[in-house]
């Protein structure tokens, strides 16, 4: 267990430094999740009250078609000159690499969170009414959102259709995450009367059992 | 299905036997005795509101729960059989699971899509709506069409069998195990279900319109038994191919090393040792 | 003892048997030379030995373990160096790091000490003559040449019991070449076993006694072929 935890730090550790050089990430998804969220304010006639209403889904639709971006970024870390090879017969677990690359993208898509709050305050004009709950369900979301697409990343790599398949496979899995966590936003920015905290707990679930199940089946997809 | 012929891959090439011909008869006359007892035979969900006497309910939409019911709990009970075959992939690494699950899978999503298009058909004058967003098994169910919908596409790509058996498996049970929260989500998320919690207590239960809905869930089970089946045939026939088709690849691969590219490597290593050879090296490699 | 023991290996590439059913076997200590044609099976003959395919049909055992099954695959990648056509290294990452991740994730400790990660990449880089200037580059940077010293000081860094090398010699200079023969040296006076598939046949030959020659997916020595000297135990 120590082993996989250290060794899950060591590839998460290694594709942070590479995404600090390359900034692919920051240059290009972080900019597009901004640009949607632009686009659903012209896509729904640039009123307050409306934009206002929707933040939350909006918000949660742009995280998951950023997230998705840097899912694909994640696992082409490991497809160019021999280092899926090389992974594999490194020794490393298929737990740990599963645990490091999600870590990995969960810090992202905490990354991507912040600025997209950030664009709801300055485009749609929203308050926060509980910023802890706001925190909080993001967070919980984020695990969930890291480890579904790192799961399905793994598995849609090695195909020649990758990019196509990846979001058919890994939205609708996702389905339960983008309730929840507009719901949880919705209380948290006062748009609907509903319990945050409570979606929160089914958010938490849902990163559970995502994080388990794609821990023990990361082996099944990287192993011949 | 055609006639069994010896010929091509082994004991079978094609996916009838005559016992599935039976069953095919079987079924298909089912299916048409279910038509005219759901369609014909039986009456019109009508009742009389107690105190003014209007009259209310289904009406003749009602019929069409004879099909949409039973195919549900067939949908359902399709991907079960995907989801411990999956399981079996994963453990028993045999291909007998493989295609099992493949089959399941893909009758599952047929009947899965029926199971939506006849409820929007039924929806429709009973909700007053072909689509109903805070309605628990409906949005349940369009997920789980779609997640089998990427299921289904992942199984037309790569073309390692084995690999793509282990993944599908993964994709099968995450799906399987993702549905309980997204039941939980959209039950949550509105708080509120159309469907009744039991269709039948509130209607006017009469022998025929039980034996109906009965026959409604025989019927079903016998065309998905009967699909798998043959999905199953087809499936196992592809196996057959495949390891057929390896044999003849080896076979090749050994005649290719026994003529041209045995007096070529060998002719490799002569044509360095003198200068007769290297004839006999570049005419060996036009011939081939 | 052998090392490598392969009976009638039959492995596929998707459809297509890229081994056709090969009879090898290797023993420790020895120097074997793989060659034919291209599509003859040769990379996928060293990737077999790797623990990276599964053998179809037949038995493969390497270093004791049966690689039909799924944990003899895994032990066995642990102990087995590959030096395949990429050379596995991040272009974002200094030459330095892409040596201390390989390493860490091959288990050695981090920090220095004999058996740290500092100490063995320090020799390791020593041993391939990387220069130091390019010690804090990024891989990016770096002539193909250099990439493929680097990738083999990561091999190094593992001490492996089994040496596998595709095409060794591709893509380097002369003191490149004259490196890898030198660690071939080394590699089987420590008590390793290398096997190289080549093209470069003279040079091989002074390292190796003993030539296979694969065509077809199988091993077609002919009359002149097999084991010229050295045996199988």
């Amino acid at each position: 267990m120590g082993t996989i935890l250290s060794d899950a730090l060591l590839v998460a550790g290694r594709d942070l430094r590479i995404e600090a050089r390359s900034r692919v990430v920051l240059d290009q998804v972080v900019p597009f999740s901004v640009l949607v969220l632009v686009l659903f304010g012209f896509a729904l006639d640039a009123d307050h009250h409306t934009l206002r209403t929707f933040a939350p889904g909006l918000f949660w639709v742009a995280v998951l078609l950023s997230a998705l971006l840097a899912v694909q970024r994640s696992t082409a870390l490991d497809r160019a000159d021999g280092t899926d090879t090389a992974l594999r017969m490194s020794g490393l677990s298929p737990a740990s690499l599963f645990l490091g690359r999600a870590a990995a993208v969960y810090v992202q898509v905490v990354a991507l969170q912040v600025v997209l709050v950030g664009g709801l305050l300055v485009f749609y004009g929203v308050d926060v009414e509980d910023p802890l709950l706001l925190v909080v369900a993001g967070l919980v979301a984020g695990v969930a959102v890291a480890a579904a697409g790192t799961l399905y990343g793994a598995l849609a790599s090695g195909l020649g259709v990758r990019e196509t398949l990846l979001p058919i496979l890994l939205l609708p899995v996702l389905a339960p995450v983008l309730i929840g966590a507009t719901r949880a936003y919705e209380d948290a920015l006062g748009s609907a009367a509903v319990d945050g905290w409570a979606w929160t707990g089914l958010l938490a679930v849902a990163a559970l059992v995502l994080t388990v199940v794609g821990a023990s089946a990361h082996g099944a997809l990287v192993e011949d | 299905m055609g006639t069994t012929t010896a010929a091509g891959l082994g004991q079978r090439d094609t996916t009838g036997s005559p016992r599935s011909r039976l069953l095919g008869a079987v079924t298909l006359l089912a299916v048409a005795v279910l038509g005219v007892l759901a369609f014909v035979l039986t009456d019109p969900d009508v009742r009389i509101h107690p105190t003014t006497g209007e009259e209310f309910g289904q009406f003749d939409a009602m019929r069409l729960l004879y099909v949409h019911v039973p195919l549900v709990v067939m949908a359902y009970l399709a991907y079960g059989l995907c989801a411990v075959a999956s399981v079996g992939v994963l453990v028993k690494k045999t291909p007998w699971w493989d295609v099992t699950a493949h089959a399941s899978a893909e009758v599952g999503t047929v009947f899965c899509g029926l199971v939506l298009v006849t409820g929007s058909i039924w929806g429709r004058p009973v909700w007053n709506t072909w689509w109903e967003w805070g309605d628990v098994r409906l949005m349940s169910t369009l997920v789980l069409f779609l997640m089998f919908t990427g299921y289904l596409a992942l199984r037309r790509t790569t073309d390692d069998p084995r690999r793509q058996a282990r993944r599908a498996a993964v994709v099968a049970l995450v799906a399987v195990l993702d549905i309980p929260l997204v039941n939980r989500s959209v039950e949550w998320w509105e708080n509120r279900t159309l469907h009744q919690r039991s269709t039948l207590g509130e209607l006017k239960i009469e022998d025929l319109t039980l034996f109906t809905l009965f026959f409604g869930f025989v019927t079903a089970g016998l065309v998905l038994g009967w699909l798998l089946l043959h999905r199953f045939r087809v499936g196992w026939l592809e196996q057959a191919a495949f390891d057929h088709g390896v044999a003849a690849a080896i076979a090749e691969r050994h005649a290719e090393s026994d003529e041209a590219e045995v007096r070529r490597a060998v002719g490799e290593r002569t044509a360095e040792e003198g200068p007769a050879d290297q004839g006999g090296f570049t005419g060996g490699e036009t011939g081939s | 003892m052998l090392v490598v023991e392969l009976r009638a290996a039959v492995a596929l590439l998707g459809r297509f048997p890229a081994l056709s059913g090969v009879d090898l076997t290797v023993g420790a200590g020895e120097t074997v030379l793989i060659r034919g044609p291209n599509g003859a099976g040769k990379t996928t003959l060293l990737r077999l030995c790797a623990g990276l395919v599964r053998p179809e049909s037949g038995t493969v055992t390497v270093l004791g373990h049966d690689l039909g099954d799924g944990t003899g695959r895994r032990s066995v990648r642990r102990r087995v160096a590959l030096l395949g056509h990429g050379a596995a290294l991040y272009d974002d990452l200094t030459v330095v790091e892409n040596l201390r991740f390989w390493a860490r994730a091959a288990g050695l400790a981090a920090g220095s000490g004999p058996d740290g990660v500092d100490d063995r990449v320090g020799g390791a880089l020593d041993r391939l003559a990387v220069p130091d200037r390019l010690v804090n580059q990024r891989a990016s940077t770096l002539s193909e040449g250099q990439r493929r010293r680097v990738a083999l000081a990561a091999l190094v860094v593992r001490r492996p019991d089994l040496w596998l090398m595709d095409e060794p010699h591709a893509g380097l200079d002369q003191t490149g070449r004259d490196v890898v023969d030198g660690l071939v040296v080394e590699a089987v006076a420590a008590g390793g076993t290398v096997v190289v598939s080549s093209h470069e046949l003279e040079r091989v030959a002074a390292l190796s006694p003993r030539v296979v020659t694969l065509a077809g997916g199988r091993v077609v020595d002919g009359p002149a072929g097999g084991p010229v000297g050295g045996g199988t135990g």
